[in-house]
């Protein structure tokens, strides 16, 4: 069926068939649920990050294809990273996923300079941090175009900043 | 004899879209229906010629206006059989027609210990004012359970209903379409001392329907889901409760007197109509009616009950074990509403790839999660239908459906 490509991009749908990182965590891995009320999708997310590192992470729960795809495709981004490093990333996805910065993606497409610093709140850091590359991530930026499952697409990321949020000691 | 498709389909201008050149097959109408020209003409004949205030002005054009908007309520009286027009109470929507008998009927009628029957297969809206209700005042909620074959279980109706004050249960359910025997279960709320609510949300708009045959003491149903305008929803209640009970919003319209210490409230069904109403949208409601009253309800549901025959044996009979439909199997006792799970393939998904070929159904949970979880399913797609609704529709939907494996 022509038109659907850009969706459901091979790698989206293969971490779709084959999710990275799915089953539970035991403590002292944290568990954050995530839900979305709309659609009725609803996920978990184990975080083990003791000492600023996410050394483990799994998920479960159910969903369609993009909001299975895109919690395998995040744990597989995050796993073994730096917690501000992960923080970097939620960041430049949840910018990847706005809609706001029509300018930018007009021909060049990818636009993945372009969505970072169209949010302009989040100041040079973003900006420095938009010529980086979200790899296999970027496969989702196709999603932008069908609005409707943008929540679909950060689900598992808003639990994930949930999650840290949870973890993090009181400074 | 049969109903024209044709004519009526030149009836709804939406139909006559073509999205990315192709036809539009709108199979969401259990959501909210289409509407036809006869409705949009009549707002707009409405508003650019006759709008006004109603109920509060004097001069011509609002006593004109007040007369449109009382012929509606008329209208739609004649349309349920209601044996008074004040006992017809416009709303916002059909959920706040169930917040106000929960709020002014239950908050006066119901005292701690209490018992409110519900059933398996209610919406949201018939669900969570009786539990706001329940968490307030101490009530019981019992719910009558569903058979394999996705009816109301009734054989310990009369053990559940023992000592109940209100049986609340939908005549059509809007996920599984399954009809359900309303005045049955009416005359079971009766011997048990139980008032009947009935959500008919989704029967009005597809049956005739006659509150008294029914012997129902409340009936709630929305216009925009029977070719009326949304904004607006429907009560009927009988009058000797309308009157007993006491007003939900407070505001202009619903008074008789306000003094500094106090007020007294206006008749029925002006108690229950407080602030502006929708107007425009009463008169567009008003058209709906006549419109269908124009087509028959009878021929209405003898349509849809053949496009239910046929939609059953088109998605089985190409699909197989590949779809799985939850309702029942006999169109005699169901709506042309089919929640559908295919091919393990999750429904937004489904719904995503329809979409392609103009095929409009709804993916979700459609406001029913205890149903939901009872079907074992946490979305299902939905494909639901209307006069306007053919077997070329069906067609449409099972080429659509196989296009799903294309990608998944």
């Amino acid at each position: 069926m022509p038109g659907l490509e850009d969706l459901y991009r091979e790698i989206i749908l293969d971490h779709y068939r084959s999710p990275r990182n799915r089953g539970e965590l035991p403590p002292p891995a944290t568990t954050t649920e995530g839900t979305n009320p709309l659609c009725g999708d609803e996920i978990r997310i184990f975080l083990d990050a003791s000492d600023g590192v996410v050394h483990r992470v799994g998920f479960t729960g159910h969903g369609c294809s993009i909001s299975q795809a895109s919690a395998s495709m995040m744990t597989a981004a995050i796993k073994g990273k730096r917690v501000d490093e992960v923080r970097a990333i939620v960041r430049r996805f949840k910018s990847m996923m706005t809609i706001e910065s029509d300018e930018g993606d007009a021909d060049d497409g990818a636009g993945d300079g372009a969505a970072a610093s169209g949010g302009a709140g989040s100041g040079g850091d973003a900006s420095a941090a938009g010529g980086a590359s979200l790899g296999d991530l970027e496969a989702l930026q196709g999603v932008v175009r069908y609005p409707v499952r943008i929540k679909c697409a950060v689900l598992a990321w808003n639990t994930l900043l949930e999650g840290l949020h949870a973890g993090e000691p009181a400074q | 004899m049969s109903l024209d498709l044709a004519r009526i389909r030149a009836d709804f201008p939406i139909l006559a879209e073509r999205p990315g050149g192709r036809p539009l097959v709108y199979l969401d109408s259990a959501n909210t229906s289409q509407k036809p020209r006869a409705v949009i003409d009549a707002m707009a004949d409405f508003m650019a010629t006759g709008y006004a205030p109603i109920n509060r002005s004097a001069y011509g054009l609002a006593s004109r206006a007040t007369d449109r908007y009382e012929a509606a309520r008329a209208a739609v009286a004649r349309f349920i059989g209601a044996p008074s027009v004040r006992e017809i109470v416009f709303t916002k929507n059909a959920t706040e027609s169930l917040n106000l008998v929960a709020r002014s009927w239950g908050a006066t009628a119901l005292r701690p210990g209490d018992a409110v029957v519900l059933t398996h297969m209610e919406h949201h809206a018939n669900i969570v004012p009786w539990q706001m209700l329940a968490a307030e005042r101490g009530l019981e909620l019992r719910w009558v359970p569903l058979t394999a074959d996705f009816q109301l279980d009734l054989r310990d109706l009369r053990e559940t209903l023992r000592g109940a004050r209100a049986f609340a249960f939908t005549a059509t359910s809007n996920v599984l379409g399954t009809i359900t025997p309303v005045a049955e279960l009416c005359r079971a709320a009766h011997a048990a001392g139980a008032i009947a609510i009935v959500d008919a949300c989704q029967s009005v708009p597809h049956a005739p329907t006659d509150v008294r045959a029914w012997d129902a003491d409340f009936v709630t149903f929305s216009s925009h889901k029977m070719c009326g305008p949304s904004g607006l929803g429907v009560l009927w209640g009988r009058a000797e409760l309308l009157d007993e009970m006491p007003p939900f919003l407070g505001g202009g319209n619903m008074i008789s007197d306000v003094r500094l210490d106090g007020f007294t409230t206006a008749e029925v069904p002006a108690k229950f109509e407080a602030g502006t109403p929708a107007i425009a949208e009463v008169v567009g409601l008003g058209a709906a009616v006549e419109y269908l009253e124009s087509v028959g309800m009878a021929e209405v549901r003898r349509h849809e009950m053949e496009l239910t025959a046929y939609t059953l044996e088109t998605l089985r009979g190409r699909f197989g074990d590949d779809i799985t439909i939850h309702g029942p199997t006999n169109p005699e006792v169901r709506g042309a509403t089919f929640s559908f799970a295919f091919r393990g393939v999750h429904p937004h998904d489904v719904s995503q790839v329809l979409d392609q070929s103009n095929v409009c159904v709804r993916a979700g949970h459609h406001c029913a999660k205890p149903l939901m979880r009872l079907i074992g399913a946490h979305a299902t797609a939905r494909a639901s239908m209307y006069l306007y609704s053919g077997t070329d529709d069906v067609d449409a939907l099972a080429d659509a459906l196989e296009h799903v494996s294309d990608i998944f």
